[in-house]
């Protein structure tokens, strides 16, 4: 175990992938894949879901049955990862997404969490006053919003549609997904014109 | 099977003061009464895959809680969990 401890991380690492080859759990070439994979996985996926969302209704209806076959449908990898929900806002409802348990974050249409996701504050703070947090964000609802928030615990993972924002009639599907952030599909923020 | 509309008790049991242990069912929802939205389909055990265990299928559901039933200054109007099935009693 020392020897382990004190070597240094490539060959660890040489190591590692050496066994799970001869264990046959994942060869080298399914291990660069998947890094390929992860390395692509960014929040302009989502943004690209969203937009389509926003022009397409039949790929509306289909991202809120099952996220993760709306995505494989626009090309975005999805084989492997867990199932994909989608919340849409409405005029009198608005979504949060939070894992209180630890930093469950729909990685294959957002990519790599952002820090404050992962934050303890952020985690117990979003159950209790997400009118606080999305106040911090300069998020202003229209009044009577309700607000959902959800607790991102076990297998699913979560992102938010946002309403498409007013004064973007016209815009074509690139010009809109420049519109939407991580943040949005968060729920801490909504998309707004720049 | 759980039907949407059933209304549910999350147990008020806390494995964590027992010995090591995996749980997906937060703290502050033990004991705490909801309504069940969805079934979202069934998925392995987390609290035996974690430790390596062989792992029982079990069904996974979406649960609709009134935060200003858990936190008297709660500033949510609804808040949604996934729980797995053994940790809700039908009331």
């Amino acid at each position: 175990m020392t020897a382990l401890l004190e070597a240094d991380s490539d060959h660890l690492l040489a190591a590692i992938r050496l066994l799970l080859a001869e264990k046959q759990i994942a060869t080298d070439d399914e291990i660069t894949l998947a890094r390929e994979r992860t390395d692509k996985a960014s929040p302009a996926q989502g943004a690209r879901m969203v937009a389509r969302a926003w022009l397409d209704p039949a790929f509306r209806a289909l991202m809120l049955e099952d996220g993760a076959k709306a995505a494989d449908s626009l090309g975005i990898p999805m084989l492997g990862l867990p199932p994909l929900g989608v919340l849409e806002n409405t005029e009198t409802t608005h979504n949060l997404v939070v894992c209180t348990l630890c930093s469950c974050y729909p990685r294959g249409v957002l990519g790599y969490p952002p820090f404050w996701f992962k934050s303890v504050g952020y985690r117990a703070r979003a159950i209790r006053d997400p009118a606080g947090v999305l106040a911090e964000w300069n998020t202003v609802l229209p009044a009577g919003t309700a607000i959902r928030v959800v607790d991102s615990t076990a297998d699913y993972r979560w992102m938010v549609l946002p309403r498409r924002p007013a004064g973007t009639d016209g815009w074509d599907e690139a010009r809109l997904a420049s519109l939407v952030s991580a943040e949005d599909m968060i729920g801490v923020t909504v998309p707004a014109l720049p | 099977m759980l039907e949407a509309g059933t209304a549910v008790r999350v147990r008020d049991d806390w494995p964590e003061t027992r010995g090591p242990c995996h749980i997906r069912t937060p703290h502050y929802l033990r004991g705490h009464t909801g309504t069940v939205i969805r079934h979202l389909g069934n998925f392995r055990n987390p609290e035996d895959l974690a430790f390596a265990r062989p792992a029982a299928t079990l069904p996974l559901y979406h649960v609709a809680f009134a935060p200003n039933s858990i936190w008297p200054d709660a500033g949510a109007a609804e808040l949604v969990v996934e729980l797995f099935e053994p940790w809700l009693e039908p009331l």
